[in-house]
């Protein structure tokens, strides 16, 4: 039986959350046997025999017009479609904005669980046992799927791309879907507030977040300093969100974005219980923060004691050198 | 119009998780439950329209043990005009099993909007909502963090990475929202009155077999004590010093 990937593309561009996917996917391929076959929804092929280097055997490409921006019907309709095609034992999904919208549309209209932004997939003999954070990361479920096919979004920045196999081109099928595009739907319109160059939160390698102790929104400007000179991307505690210091995106936490990047750095925030909730997997984690008993220091790799208006700045110098 | 709000009652956001003895669920005792805070955002839409349009209703509908009832009154309190109690005791069930109640609840009511939170904070599952409207055959905008209602549409937008999408959804449809969408009011002394003679409708309902099994639930290994490289600005190179050197993260 194959492994089915939902391939992402915006833009006409494809995702790199894809490739992570497809790298899972071929180690479980590797237990459970049988090809991997990618299914990606565009109006013009975005370069899916390239995917083969990443991985995969196959790709159903559903083609549609209306799929030069994202609809999650219609490309429920085509996931669908393309699951009835190849019968496969399980379904991957990025846990991503795209992915975590479609997932559970292609759940309810299979009938079958879906496992949402697993950090670890198992195969046991012939049964898969997905790993999940919930309570935002404060306990981790193990879930077994009844029914087939099992169907799991993966947290994004958790799981490896497969190496490159340079040269290697996956078949690119198209396939046919039945989805009405002209009754009543939600359309795509347009694009608002893009921030400029950073890296998106929830898949930057680097966090660098800021809270109450900056005093006040001019003085992210520090941190933005930093988070640019490790090409990282910029969180926030609840309390300067709350404060209109940064917008909600930034937010870290329990009722925020959870992350899991190989370095996050807190400036100047305590570390209550909602905000190491969403920050506690991530690999290494830095502390900046003037009182020595602040519960951040707790789950912290590695601290500096002390104000953040002298050591930010001593710190993005010396992270500048580096380069 | 009549609009439905789908909540859900979670375990504080404070509660330090233990697993019940099951090794699967959350030990219920000492926690406080509250409202799920997205499904705040939700209430506070519907409750908005409502107000806006000066006419229509507002239907809290929420699955669970007969816990869940102070949940429904808080969102009576905040002003939702009724409520129905989908009563199940199972703890804990998976998504789609839920959706599936939920819908045929909804169906018959033929709303115009369906609200629910993104995710809840519990499971995090953010699914039942999408499930729902696919189960329903209704337009769906999850993660909505701006809702502009015009007549027989809405103008939504929605987080995603590097921006937010501007959509436009015909009505009826199913929303999931964001914090940022509004700031969610307190009930006042009068809706918490008021909402003592509001009807909870409760109704009995079966879950069906299971479409996910939790095999189990564990804490996280706690993290090893880390160290404090010094202190103040003179702490710096070691600090990356030990970032490039023992961790090889820059
Ligand atoms: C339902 C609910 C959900 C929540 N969800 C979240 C969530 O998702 N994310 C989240 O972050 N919070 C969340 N919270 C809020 C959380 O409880 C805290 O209030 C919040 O995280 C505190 O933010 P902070 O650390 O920036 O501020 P504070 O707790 O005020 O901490 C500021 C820190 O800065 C330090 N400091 C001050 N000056 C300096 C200086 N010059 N140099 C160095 N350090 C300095 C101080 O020592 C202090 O430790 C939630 C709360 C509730 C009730
Ligand atoms: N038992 C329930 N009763 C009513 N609504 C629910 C229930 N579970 C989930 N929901 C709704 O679905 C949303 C997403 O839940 P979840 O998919 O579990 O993260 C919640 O914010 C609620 O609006």
């Amino acid at each position: 039986m194959s492994i089915l990937v939902f391939i992402e593309q915006r833009d006409g561009q494809l995702r790199p959350v894809s490739r992570e996917a497809i790298g899972e996917a071929v180690r479980l391929a590797a237990a459970l046997g049988g090809p991997v076959v990618g299914v990606c929804c565009a109006a013009a092929d975005p370069g899916l025999a390239a995917l083969g280097e990443a991985g995969a055997d196959q790709v159903l490409f559903a083609q549609h017009e209306a799929f030069g921006t994202y609809d999650g019907a219609g490309y429920a309709a085509a996931v669908a479609e393309a699951v009835q095609r190849v019968a496969p034992s399980a379904v991957l999904f990025s846990a991503s904005a795209m992915g975590k919208d479609l997932a559970p549309r292609v759940a309810a209209r299979l009938g079958v669980g879906l496992a949402s932004d697993c950090t670890m997939v198992v195969a046991e003999g012939d049964r898969l046992v997905a790993t999940r954070p919930v309570f935002a990361g404060k306990a981790f479920q193990k879930v077994a799927f009844p029914l087939r096919p099992a169907l799991l979004s993966l947290r994004p920045k958790v799981f490896a791309a497969a190496a490159v196999q340079v040269g290697r081109s996956a078949l690119v099928e198209p396939i046919a879907f039945a989805w009405d595009a002209s009754a009543p739907r939600a359309k795509v319109t347009g694009m608002t507030g893009a921030q400029g160059g950073r890296p998106d939160l929830t898949e930057s390698e680097i966090v660098v977040s800021g809270g109450r102790g900056l005093k006040g929104p001019e003085h992210f400007a520090l941190v933005e300093q930093l988070a640019d000179a490790l090409g990282a991307t910029v969180g926030a505690s609840r309390a300067v969100v709350d404060a209109g210091w940064r917008p909600h995106g930034e937010q870290v936490g329990q009722t925020g974005q959870v992350v899991s990047p190989k370095l996050y750095i807190a400036v100047g925030i305590s570390g209550a219980i909602q905000h190491l909730a969403g920050m506690s997997s991530s690999r290494c984690i830095v502390a900046i923060n003037k009182d020595p008993d602040a519960p951040i220091f707790k789950v912290a790799d590695y601290g500096i004691v002390g104000d953040l208006f002298e050591i930010l700045p001593a710190l993005t110098a010396a992270v500048k050198q580096l380069h | 119009m009549l609009q439905v709000v789908c909540i859900k009652q979670v375990a504080d956001t404070e509660t330090r998780v233990k697993v019940a003895a099951d090794g699967r669920t959350l030990d219920p005792a000492g926690v406080t439950w509250i409202l799920n805070p997205y499904d705040e955002f939700a209430v506070e839409a519907a409750l908005r329209l409502k107000e806006g349009l000066a006419t229509g209703e507002v239907v809290v509908v929420s699955l669970g043990a007969a816990g869940v009832q102070t949940t429904l009154r808080n969102a009576l309190a905040m002003g939702a005009d009724r409520a129905l109690h989908l009563r199940n005791d199972t703890p804990s069930p998976d998504a789609l099993a839920v959706a599936r109640c939920l819908a045929d609840a909804i169906r018959p009511l033929s709303p115009g909007l369906v609200w629910f939170g993104k995710s809840a904070v519990d499971d995090d599952g953010a699914q039942v909502g999408a499930m729902v409207a696919e189960l329903l055959g209704l337009p769906c905008v999850t993660v909505v963090a701006k809702f502009e209602h015009r007549g027989a549409t809405a103008i939504v937008e929605r987080e995603i990475e590097g921006g937010r999408e501007v959509i436009e959804v015909a009505l009826p449809a199913v929303l999931t929202t964001d914090k940022g969408l509004n700031e969610p009011r307190y009930a006042s002394l009068k809706g918490i009155m008021g909402a003592k003679k509001k009807s909870i409708e409760e109704r009995a309902v079966e879950l069906g077999a299971p479409n996910l099994e939790v095999v189990s639930m564990q804490l996280p290994a706690p993290r090893a004590a880390g160290r404090i490289i010094g202190e103040g600005a003179a702490a710096v190179p070691e600090l990356v010093r030990v970032l490039r050197e023992e961790a090889k993260v820059i």
